[in-house]
Formats: C-alpha cells, sequence, structure tokens
C-alpha cells in the first residue's frame, strides 16, 4: 500500500483521463529457439503496441539476448506488458528504460540521398551538422551513416527530404542505463 | 536448446536411447499413470512403453480425449497429468486441452513426436509447427534438437508445469531424437535461474491486509482455483482463517470445494449463475479479500459497477493477474498457502481482533431469504434442477469426484451439488470447452480406481468426446456418465431465447443417438430415466453397476438456468426467478 491518500476503490480514480505514454523496455531473455517469437506474439496476442523493436545476443557464454521494445499504451497497459513479459519463462528481467533517470537510448540509421549541385552540397553540410558519416557515395549520391536519439534522426530524415531522401534504414532504439551497474 | 549449460560429466551420465531416456525421465518425476494415442512419429517412445511395467498407459480413441484425461487426473490428484501424441494431427488435436489447461492452471507435460531433424520445415506427412502452434497456448515448450539435452528438458518441463502459477508444458521430440543414443542425467541437476516464481508473502503487504481486516465490517472472502491449486494445505489454511475471523466465504467455479459448501458462512459460488447472496455481497462489502482468483469476466460483471465501496486485497502468484482486470488496495504476490498462513499467524497475534459483524450477517441473512436456487416442482418431466440435486443426495457419502462439460448442466452442477473437499471438482472454467468432463473423468478414475466418477453432462457436450466411453470400457474405469438430455444445446438456447428473440438458430439436436443402445454397443451399461418418480432408483442402479455407465436422463426441455447476472449488468442487478430478456441492455448484448 503506498502512502498517498487511497480512493476508497480504483472507481474512484478517473480511468477516462489515461493517455497513451510511449515506454522503452530492455527484456533481458534466454537465447533460446523461439524466445523472439513469444515476446512478439505475446504482444500481438495481447493487443499491445510494438513502435520498435532489436534484439541480439549479448554474452554468448550466458547465451543472453537483450530486445529493446518500444510501445505505446495508458499506464495500466504498461503495467501489465511489463508483468506479462515476466510471465514468459526464459525472460530474465525487463528494465523500463523510460521511467529510470539513468536511461539512455540511441538509434543507428542508414540514409540515402540523390542530388546534384547546390542540393549535394547542402546534404553534406546538413549531415556534417548532424555528425553523419559518409559511407558510400557516387556522383549522384550519398549514404550517411548516423547515430543518436530516435527524435534526432527523425530531423535530420526530414532536413534530408527536400534535398533528395531515398531511402533510410534504421536499427530501432537501443537502450542502456549509465552508472557501473548492469541491468 | 541452451537454457543452462550443466557440468554433466559430475553426474553419473546412463547411456541409453532417446525413447529410453523419456521413460527413465518420467519413472523418476513419479509418473505412473499416462494418457496417449500412438503413431508414426512416437513409434520408438511407444516401443519402449512395451516392456514397461511401472508405468500405465491408458489409450484413448482421441488426442483431445488424452489431454482432457491428463487434466482430470492431474486436477483429482494435485499431480502433474501426462500425454503421449504423435505429431501432426495428434499434436493439432491436443491444442484444445492445452489451452484449456492454460486457462485454468492446471499442470501438465504433453509430449508430441515430431518428424526426423533433417525433415523439419519441408512440410513432410504428419508435419505441423508444434512448438508455433502451442507457444501461445502452453505456459513453455520446446522442441529438442540434441539427444543429450533430453532428460534435463523433460526434467525441466515437470518444474515449469508444477511450481508457480501451474500450467501445461510442450515438449517435441523428433523421431531421430528417440532412436539416436545419449547420456541421462537425473532431475536433480536441473535448475532454472530465469525462472524462479516468488511464493512468499511480503511482509508489509500481509501487515497492510490485517489492518484492512481488522477495519472490515462488511468482509468477503472470494477464493478461486488458486487456493487448489495450491495444495490441501490451503483449503485447511483458508477454513482456518475464516474460522478466525468469521468473515463470509463465496468462491469461483473453479475453487468449489477449498471451503466446504455444508458451512453457515458458505455464500455459494460467485458470479453470472452463482447465488444472490454470494453476489450481493461482493457488491456491498466493505473489503473483498480475493486468494487466487483472477476477477474473471464470468464473476465481475460490468467491471465499472464492480464492487463499487470495497477496499480491496488479492492473493495471487501470478503478478500479472493483479490489477490487471480490478484495481485493488493491497497486492499480494504469493502462493495462497504461504499467504494464508502470513495471514493466520498475523490475526492470531491482533488482541480482540474478530470484528463484530452481527449486522452484515444480518443482511446476508435477508439476501439468503430469497432462496435463489430454488425452481419449479417437477411437472411430470424431470426438472434439471432436481436431476442434479437427487444425484447429490443420493452420492454425498460416498468417495465421490464430478466432472462436467459446458453449458447449463455445468452451472445447474455447480449451483446443486455441493462440495466439502478441494480436487473433488473437475470442470472447464476458463476456456469453457464442450467435451472436457468424459474424458477428464476417464484421468480421475484411472488416478482414484476405487472412487465413484461421475461426469454430469449435457447431451450435446458430451457427443463431442463419446468415442472416450470405448476408452472407459477398455481400461476398465467405471465412469459414470450422466447426461441431462433436454435435446438442446441448452445455454445457446437460453441466450437465443434471451437475446435474440426466440430465433432458435442451430440449437436444437436433431436425430439424437439411443444413449441406452449407444452405451451397450460401446460394451458399457445404458439406463434411460424421464420419470421423477424412478429417478432415485435409478440413480442407485447407475451406482451399484460395477462398470462404465451412460444415464440418459431426460429433463424439462426449455429450462433457463437461474439466477443470472445479465450480460454488462452489475452484482446487485442480478435476476432471480424469470428473466424474459429486457434485462439486458444494447451493451450487454454484444458482450459473450
Amino acid at each position: 500500500m503506498t502512502k498517498e491518500p487511497i480512493p476508497a476503490s480504483a472507481y474512484d480514480m478517473d480511468h477516462a483521463e489515461e493517455v497513451d505514454e510511449r515506454r522503452t523496455l530492455a527484456v533481458l531473455v534466454d537465447n533460446e529457439p523461439g524466445v523472439l517469437g513469444r515476446v512478439v506474439g505475446l504482444f500481438s496476442a495481447r493487443g499491445y503496441n510494438i513502435e520498435s523493436l532489436t534484439v541480439a545476443e549479448v554474452d554468448r557464454g550466458k547465451h543472453r539476448s537483450r530486445i529493446t521494445i518500444v510501445t505505446t499504451g495508458t499506464g495500466h497497459m504498461l503495467e501489465q506488458i511489463e508483468a506479462q513479459l515476466l510471465r514468459l519463462v526464459p525472460v530474465a528481467a525487463v528494465i523500463d528504460i523510460t521511467k529510470s533517470r539513468r536511461g539512455i537510448e540511441r538509434e543507428l540509421a542508414l540514409v540515402k540521398v540523390a542530388g546534384k549541385g547546390e542540393k549535394r552540397v547542402e546534404a553534406l553540410r546538413i549531415a556534417e551538422i548532424f555528425r553523419a558519416r559518409v559511407i558510400d557515395t557516387t556522383n549522384e549520391s550519398f549514404i550517411f551513416e548516423i547515430t543518436g536519439a530516435s527524435d534526432k534522426i527523425d530531423q535530420f530524415c526530414e532536413l534530408m527530404e527536400p534535398l533528395g531522401l531515398v531511402e533510410v534504414s534504421r536499427t530501432g532504439v537501443l537502450s542502456i542505463r549509465r552508472g557501473k551497474d548492469a541491468g | 536448446m541452451t537454457t543452462q549449460t550443466l557440468k554433466q560429466t559430475e553426474t553419473k551420465a546412463r547411456t541409453m536411447t532417446g525413447a529410453q531416456i523419456v521413460i527413465e525421465a518420467l519413472k523418476e518425476q513419479g509418473v505412473d499413470t499416462m494418457f496417449g494415442y500412438p503413431g508414426g512419429a512416437v513409434l520408438p517412445i511407444y516401443d519402449a512403453l512395451y516392456s514397461e511395467n511401472s508405468i500405465r498407459h491408458i489409450l484413448v480413441r482421441h488426442e483431445q480425449g488424452a489431454g482432457h484425461a491428463a487434466e482430470g487426473y492431474a486436477r483429482s490428484t494435485g499431480k502433474p497429468g501426462v500425454a503421449l501424441v504423435t505429431s501432426g494431427p495428434g499434436a493439432t488435436n491436443m491444442v484444445t486441452p492445452i489451452t484449456d489447461a492454460m486457462m485454468d492452471s492446471i499442470p501438465m507435460v504433453v509430449i508430441t513426436g515430431q518428424v526426423p531433424t533433417h525433415l523439419i520445415g519441408t512440410d513432410a506427412f504428419q508435419e505441423c509447427d508444434t512448438v508455433g502452434i502451442t507457444r501461445c497456448c502452453a505456459k513453455h515448450n520446446y522442441l529438442v534438437t540434441d539427444v543429450d539435452d533430453l532428460a534435463r528438458t523433460i526434467h525441466e518441463a515437470f518444474l515449469i508445469a508444477t511450481s508457480g502459477r501451474p500450467g501445461p508444458v510442450v515438449i517435441d521430440i523428433p523421431k531421430d531424437i528417440q532412436f539416436a543414443t545419449g547420456s541421462y542425467i537425473g532431475k536433480e541437476g536441473v535448475h532454472k535461474p530465469t525462472y524462479q516464481p516468488k511464493t512468499e508473502p511480503s511482509a508489509h503487504a500481509i501487515k497492510d491486509a490485517l489492518a484492512l481486516m481488522k477495519a472490515a465490517r462488511r468482509p468477503v472472502f472470494y477464493t478461486g482455483g488458486g487456493v487448489i491449486n495450491s495444495g490441501p494445505e490451503a483449503s485447511a489454511l483458508l477454513r482456518e482463517l475464516q474460522a478466525a475471523t468469521g468473515f463470509p466465504v463465496t468462491s469461483t467455479l473453479m475453487g468449489l470445494g477449498a471451503f466446504p459448501a455444508s458451512h453457515k458462512d458458505w455464500l455459494g459460488m460467485v458470479g453470472m449463475h452463482g447465488s444472490y447472496e454470494a453476489n450481493n455481497a461482493m457488491h456491498d462489502c466493505d473489503l473483498m479479500i480475493c486468494v487466487g482468483a483472477r476477477f474473471d469476466d464470468r464473476v465481475t460483471g460490468k467491471v465499472s459497477a464492480f464492487s463499487p465501496g470495497s477496499k480491496k486485497i488479492h492473493i495471487d502468484i501470478d503478478p500479472s493477474s493483479i490489477n490487471k482486470i480490478i484495481r485493488v488496495d493491497v497486492p499480494i504476490v504469493a502462493d495462497c498457502k504461504e499467504a494464508l498462513k502470513a495471514l493466520l499467524a498475523g490475526w492470531k497475534k491482533i488482541k480482540g481482533a474478530k470484528p463484530d459483524l452481527e449486522d452484515w450477517r444480518g443482511q446476508i441473512d435477508k439476501w439468503r431469504e430469497r432462496d435463489c436456487f430454488s425452481y419449479p416442482a417437477n411437472d411430470g418431466s424431470i426438472r434439471p434442477q432436481y436431476a442434479v440435486e437427487r444425484l447429490y443426495e443420493l452420492t454425498k457419502d460416498r468417495d465421490t469426484y464430478i466432472s462436467t462439460e459446458v453449458g447449463q448442466h455445468q452451472m445447474w452442477a455447480a449451483q446443486h451439488y455441493h462440495f466439502e473437499e478441494p480436487n473433488r471438482w473437475m470442470t472447464s472454467g476458463g476456456l469453457g470447452t464442450m467435451g472436457y468432463g468424459l474424458p477428464a473423468a476417464v484421468g480421475i478414475q484411472a488416478a482414484h480406481p476405487e472412487s465413484l466418477v461421475i461426469d454430469i453432462a449435457g447431451e450435446a457436450s458430451v457427443q463431442m468426446v463419446m468415442q472416450e466411453v470405448s476408452t472407459a470400457v477398455q481400461h476398465k474405469l467405471p465412469i459414470k456418465i450422466f447426461i441431462l438430455n433436454n435435446e438442446w444445446m441448452g445455454m445457446v438456447r437460453q441466450w437465443q431465447e434471451l437475446l435474440h428473440g426466440e430465433r432458435y438458430s442451430h440449437s436444437y439436436s436433431e436425430s439424437l443417438p439411443d444413449f441406452v443402445k449407444l452405451a451397450e454397443a460401446y460394451g458399457a451399461h445404458g439406463i434411460q430415466c424421464s420419470d421423477p418418480a424412478e429417478l432415485d432408483q435409478k440413480i442407485m442402479e447407475m451406482i451399484g453397476h460395477p462398470g462404465p455407465v451412460v444415464f440418459d436422463c431426460l429433463v424439462t426441455k426449455a429450462e433457463n438456468c437461474l439466477p443470472m447476472i445479465p450480460s454488462g449488468a452489475a452484482h446487485n442487478e442480478m435476476i432471480v426467478g424469470s428473466i424474459s430478456g429486457d434485462e439486458i441492455d444494447a451493451e450487454g448484448r454484444k458482450l459473450v
């Protein structure tokens, strides 16, 4: 029981006011066959959203993989998502990166821009400001590699749009927490 | 298979084939009975069973029967049920019982054969993606691709099926793995660090709960299947805590028997077809203590009007059950047994704790006076409620286990058959599987050969699994199938009457079989009864018959199951007596 005054019942609280929040969760799992299927299946079966998802083995010895999921939902739904994830047998831990003050989120994108003349120069100038690297070039195109928070990448792509943006490939959000401790 | 690297070299590794490993592991897990059906992809395991005397194999007639039989075995013994089926259709036929066991938290281990490893993914004969199909309906599942992982996988499956919130675990074993030679390891070497269910309650949650209990003036215990799953000790502790507090008790369908129905503080079942007093007590209480139940929609009715004035304590071993449907004030994540033990110990330390409940009891007595389960007298035909009532009176002093199918008869059984002990009542609550009861009775009888096992059935449900009478005959399992035959899918008919303007679309059972002749064709005994005056004598004939019996009890055809909380209504809007359908509003009509 929390220390704040509790309403006589949960129904005294106004649920209609609940709004969707965006949440980044780091899910540590045993890297066994089908584990990603279990996680994704849970989201589809219970009607939760996945905005982005990344996964890779991060500890070969312990067969541990780290899945970062960006999801949206009401506070109540997000609480359920965390509890339902923990019900899965191979899930070792769920870390709420958004709620944690120590959370860091990064994304990597490859951005292809085609153009000539002044537009091409402008694209290169903006890339420099965003610290994006050129990893491939032809006479008519660049591929930029950019890392940063998701909104920085959104902004970069937006600026490239009028300069000849051709296509974008993004990793989805990766996450970790600051400080010396794991998890 | 990469769950946990074990120091296999340290344990005394014995070498045997995969099929032998399966049998050896089952024996080490204490399995004495299993239910199954052979096929191409499990033949090596069946071959190993051929010369095995310590495990009894019950051959069913359809794989679904094996699954429900394993559930019946599990629910009536507290031990995990085991089923063995082949790949492809064998596995897909198991999907219903696996889902059923998941919804009702029944410990079950299902072993499925699979096509040889090198054929997986080629659309081979009788291949299906068993782990893919069962991923969302089992607690956990495995595809074993290395024979050296097999023993550990089986032991881990038993650990997961039986601990925490119990559930079904599927092990898919390709045929080449069954033939391959590998090393056997014992169960003591198996542990899974990521799987550590919390069973002990936190001290501060117990303290908060006790404070609410002490202050309560209109309390109610709302108990569920979790109390049964927690073991007989949990039921005993519930009774002790009730005696110490004097709080009245209601239960979900799944929890019947945890608290004795003969007790003066027993309110009867809660929910859509529960008692008037239980539902009103839930609505008007100032403290609800939920023990091992999950606020299912059949229980809550209209969520926004659910028990508006109460504080709520919720004991559940599964944290995801807490605040899922109903916000609670004090969550206690723990095994019911441990939480009840802690509450009881704490309660005993509070001086003068027992609150004055006289007003509350008086109110409850007023609700009881409605006599909500009363029904019209037999009018030439047998009322279905009367049939269950007589069955109860004539069997209550025996060592009896009851299973049911799903529908009106199930609700009448829950209302009019009364249970004093846990593990005596087996029904499909969450999934609502028609065809559960007959095979479940097979499993119960296999576990309790000397007991009286009765499947209270409907004529529609039972026909979904009728072939399992043959299983009962073959294995000399003297189950009694007591069919309340009203020639209708009764609950469907009731809803069509109330919600669809009496347009009875496809709910009448044309061309019903002659159940007596059908019983005889299987080598069982058939009895038919249509006269209320003969009912007792014929029930006694059924009980006295040494083999399986199909009892065709012809009952009043268009009886409605009452009382009823209309869909979309609150507990205190329960309809007693008769219902016309006008009580259900537009929103309620959209609900199931």
